[in-house]
């Protein structure tokens, strides 16, 4: 494998990291004005975030930087390209995260539930955007023999790439769903369990369309056939699976089960872009690809050795994060947000 | 408007608006994690009180700088595209860099030591602060490392039309590195003395509850920001002498000095005519600019017009002079806040040592007002740093008109400029209610704050 490639997968590895850790965070968000039923239990349920969630935010960044360090172009093309999207999704995280923090440093109920619809778009918003963004990156975008995209925002909005984003949209909150199974107590783990079930409906739905979709609208059986291969299988099986185990409690399973399926669904999406980053609607000659994107081998090598060092830290002292926060939030837990 | 005007805007914008809240994480995690190891080695409860207090101050603020910080990320892949083209192998790395050893150390430690207090032991609570504090330092470290490439390249080559890195340790190696982070750290450093000292004198001033815990972070406080304050001094003052090496324009500019002198006169007043380049009317104390430049009363310093044409033969033909007013009185407002800091700092100091704590009401508002100061200088510093580059977006290297985004037009821009200003207004209000409330409200007797069950808040 050369470094090229190498760092592809990193990158690829930071987003199924984001997404599996922040998918949850996003759910949590998502569910949370409706789940909780007065001020206490949402304050419990941001509590169950509360510790990790900046953590888990800061997987994106590193795939921002990474993105920057080692593929340049790809960094330049995608976030000019997609500009108006991702000032949304940047208003949309700033808002997000200082909502955590002043949620409950006010007592006045209009504060609150002010903050409480701004934790809720400002994670609806980045979990749907999200998905059109990958859908967009594989599907095909215009872009120019100059690396620069040359398409507007509402060429964004394709069909297609608006089914990804449902599709992340639901998925993340189906995974926030069975993470606060394990982490409520006092009863509200129930109620979790109650709209894993019924978000479940649209997840499958969403994820199934994305799928068949990306076979009939992307250049993807022509490039890896029809033979969809263990991934997006395994990503789509595991949703299934989830059926049964959010209807016999088994909490554990379930999260694990969804877990995997935006784990694998996310594999899905690099497996068909390699060894593209961007794919040109105008000229397949014009696709990023993680050779004509790339920094200078130097770079890369000097990255590697940076990454290869302090991964396997950052992986263990956040584990013992979630180790140290291992326990059920219940209404008599001392709460921080 | 064209989008180089705009672009530049916004990042003028969001990025001194993250410098709001940038030294005060700075600068008081490091304070929080002092007071917090003492309550551990000693078991006085008052500082107990004392990090409990300002740890929720700086919670609040430090919320506001990560959230700001997002938007620095990505910003220069959205309006620098060209920028991030050709500087990604260098700006990249850093960045990448910081995030791995620095973004996640902090954000992941930050949750453990707030929600924490009951979860793990006590030494154990206070190394967690100190990781956060180092790893906020840590990252001001990387992403000076890529800011001083833009004031001095080195450790590069160009190919393929690109600046690549071909020697990492050079670029960390950077002297100018090694004079903007200290710069930057005790400023961050006084920044936080007076947030303590300020807050501090306006309890003492109303006598409120907990006297004890004003008492003793107004004398921390103010020896704190008097150290911050004389070092951010005397590193300016070698930082000065660097960038008149390595960007003399910068100096000239910041002096207004049209022609070249020796020795060379220290303005303190000017009113000039930047389209003719000479003064209409200016006081200058003769020799100082050589002393600031050289350490010595005579040396020779080049002026603007100089320096223009000098700048034709090496560049090619262009207008090479920074807007000569903002980088004059940018500079001046910087050494001026810090001069005055200087002052109220040391005073403070002096009258702790004799009396315990200044009870002078006059000077205990001036000190609760003066917490504006340290902003004033920090924000001053930046823009004075990158106007007085101008026409430069990495010197002698990428101009910044050069490096603006091709694919993004000015009604992208107009929108995320007032997109980002209208909601970075509304947090600047949330953010100094919430700050005003929890400074003003004092320190509560027991742990309820931090550890109070649901029910009771
Ligand atoms: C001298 C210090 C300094 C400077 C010049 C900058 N920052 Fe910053 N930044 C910090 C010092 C800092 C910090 C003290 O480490 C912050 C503030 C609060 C915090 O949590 O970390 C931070 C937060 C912060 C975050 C959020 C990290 C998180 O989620 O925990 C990002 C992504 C950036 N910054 C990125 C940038 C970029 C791209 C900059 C270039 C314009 C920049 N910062 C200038
Ligand atoms: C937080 C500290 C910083 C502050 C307060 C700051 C301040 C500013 C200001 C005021 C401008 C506008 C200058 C003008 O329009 O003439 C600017 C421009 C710029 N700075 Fe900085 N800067 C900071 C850090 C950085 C860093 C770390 C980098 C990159 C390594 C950087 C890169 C740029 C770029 C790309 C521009 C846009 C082009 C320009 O107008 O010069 N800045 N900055
Ligand atoms: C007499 C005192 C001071 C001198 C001579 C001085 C000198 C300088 C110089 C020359 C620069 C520009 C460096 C460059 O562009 O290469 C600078 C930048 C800056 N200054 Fe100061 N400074 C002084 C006091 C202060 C104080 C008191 C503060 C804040 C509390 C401060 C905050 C900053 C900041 C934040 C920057 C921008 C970052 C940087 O380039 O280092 N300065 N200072």
């Amino acid at each position: 494998m050369d470094l090229n490639t190498l760092w592809f997968a990193l990158i690829a590895v930071l987003f199924v990291g984001f997404f599996f850790l922040e998918g949850f965070d996003y759910g949590v968000g998502i569910l949370h004005p409706f789940l909780g039923k007065n001020d206490t239990e949402r304050r419990m349920i941001v509590n169950t975030i509360g510790p990790v969630w900046d953590g888990n935010e800061v997987w994106m960044i590193t795939a921002g930087g990474a993105m920057f360090a080692a593929f340049p172009h790809w960094y330049a093309t995608l976030f000019s390209g997609f500009y108006l999207a991702l000032v949304l999704m940047l208003l949309a995280l700033i808002v997000r995260g200082v909502a955590f923090e002043f949620r409950s440093k006010m007592d006045e109920p209009g504060w609150r539930t002010t903050w409480d619809w701004v934790i809720f778009f400002g994670s609806a918003i980045p979990a749907l955007l999200w998905g059109v963004a990958l859908a967009n990156l594989i599907r095909g975008v215009p872009i120019d023999g100059n690396m620069n995209y040359v398409g507007g925002f509402f060429n964004l909005l394709n069909p297609y790439a608006l089914i990804g984003g449902l599709a992340s949209l639901t998925l993340f909150t189906l995974h926030g769903a069975t993470f606060l199974t394990l982490k409520l107590g006092g009863g509200l783990e129930d109620r979790a369990r109650v709209y894993a079930g019924v978000i479940w409906y649209p997840a499958v739905l969403f994820l199934f369309l994305f799928v068949a979709g990306t076979y009939w609208m992307t250049d993807v059986h022509e490039r890896l056939g029809l033979d969809p291969g263990v991934v997006p299988t395994v990503a789509v099986l595991a949703l299934f699976a989830g059926r049964w185990t959010i209807s016999n409690r088994r909490d554990g399973w379930s999260f694990i089960l969804t877990a995997i399926s935006v784990v694998f669904a996310t594999v899905t999406v690099f497996i068909a872009l390699f060894p593209r980053v961007m794919v040109s609607s105008l000229d397949p000659d014009w696709s990023l690809t993680i050779y004509n994107a790339a920094s200078s081998p130097y770079t890369l090598k000097v990255m590697s050795i940076v990454a290869g060092l302090l991964v396997p830290v950052v992986l263990v002292y956040q584990a013992w994060t979630y180790w140290i926060f291992r326990k059920r939030i219940t209404p008599e837990t001392h709460l921080h947000y | 408007m064209d989008v180089v005007i705009l672009a530049r805007l916004q990042f003028a914008i969001t990025t001194v608006y993250h410098f709001f809240f940038v030294p005060l994480t700075l600068g008081l995690a490091v304070l929080v994690a002092i007071f917090e190891t003492i309550y551990v080695k000693t078991g006085d409860e008052t500082y107990k009180k004392m990090t409990k207090f300002w740890g929720k101050l700086f919670l609040i603020n430090f919320a506001m700088g990560v959230v700001t910080g997002i938007v620095q990320e990505f910003q220069f892949g959205m309006n620098w595209s060209e920028y991030s083209r050709f500087m990604g192998d260098i700006f990249g790395a850093p960045l990448a860099i910081e995030a791995l050893l620095a973004f996640y150390l902090e954000s992941v430690f930050i949750g453990i030591w707030i929600f924490g207090w009951d979860k793990i032991s006590k030494p154990l609570h206070a190394v967690v602060i100190w990781l956060v504090a180092i790893g906020s330092n840590i990252s001001a470290l990387w992403i000076l490392v890529a800011n001083s490439f833009m004031q001095k390249p080195v450790g590069y080559v160009l190919r393929n039309g690109r600046a690549e890195m071909d020697n990492f340790f050079a670029l960390l190696g950077n002297g100018h590195v090694w004079v903007q982070w200290p710069h930057v750290f005790f400023s961050a450093v006084a920044t936080a003395g007076f947030f303590v000292a300020g807050i501090s004198a306006w309890h003492l001033l109303r006598q409120s509850d907990q006297l004890e815990v004003f008492k003793r972070s107004f004398r921390i406080g103010v020896l704190y920001a008097t150290i911050g304050v004389v070092l951010s001094m005397l590193v300016g003052h070698s930082q000065a002498q660097y960038m008149t090496r390595i960007q003399p324009m910068k100096m000239a500019a910041a002096e207004a000095l049209w022609e070249t002198e020796d020795p060379a006169a220290m303005s303190l007043f000017t009113i000039g005519n930047e389209k003719e380049r000479r003064d209409v009317f200016a006081i200058r104390v003769p020799g100082l600019l050589s002393f600031l430049a050289f350490n010595r009363f005579s040396g020779e310093v080049r002026g603007i017009n100089d320096l223009q044409r000098e700048y034709q033969i090496t560049y090619g033909p262009g207008d090479y002079v920074p807007p000569v007013a903002i980088s004059y009185w940018t500079f001046r407002i910087m050494v001026g806040a810090g001069m005055a800091m200087f002052a109220l700092a040391a005073f403070g100091l002096w009258t702790a040592a004799r009396k315990g704590v200044p009870e002078n009401s006059l000077y205990l508002k001036l000190m609760f007002w003066a917490i504006a100061l340290p902003y004033i200088a920090n924000s001053a510093g930046w823009i004075f740093t990158e106007v007085g580059r101008q026409p430069w977006i990495v010197f002698g290297l990428q101009k910044t008109a050069d490096a603006v985004s091709t694919s993004v037009g000015v009604g992208e821009v107009m929108f995320s400029l007032i997109a980002f200003t209208l909601v970075y207004g509304v947090l600047m209000v949330a953010d100094v209610v919430l700050l005003r409330k929890f400074a003003g409200a004092g320190v509560p007797d027991d742990d309820a704050t931090a550890a109070a069950p649901v029910g009771a808040v």
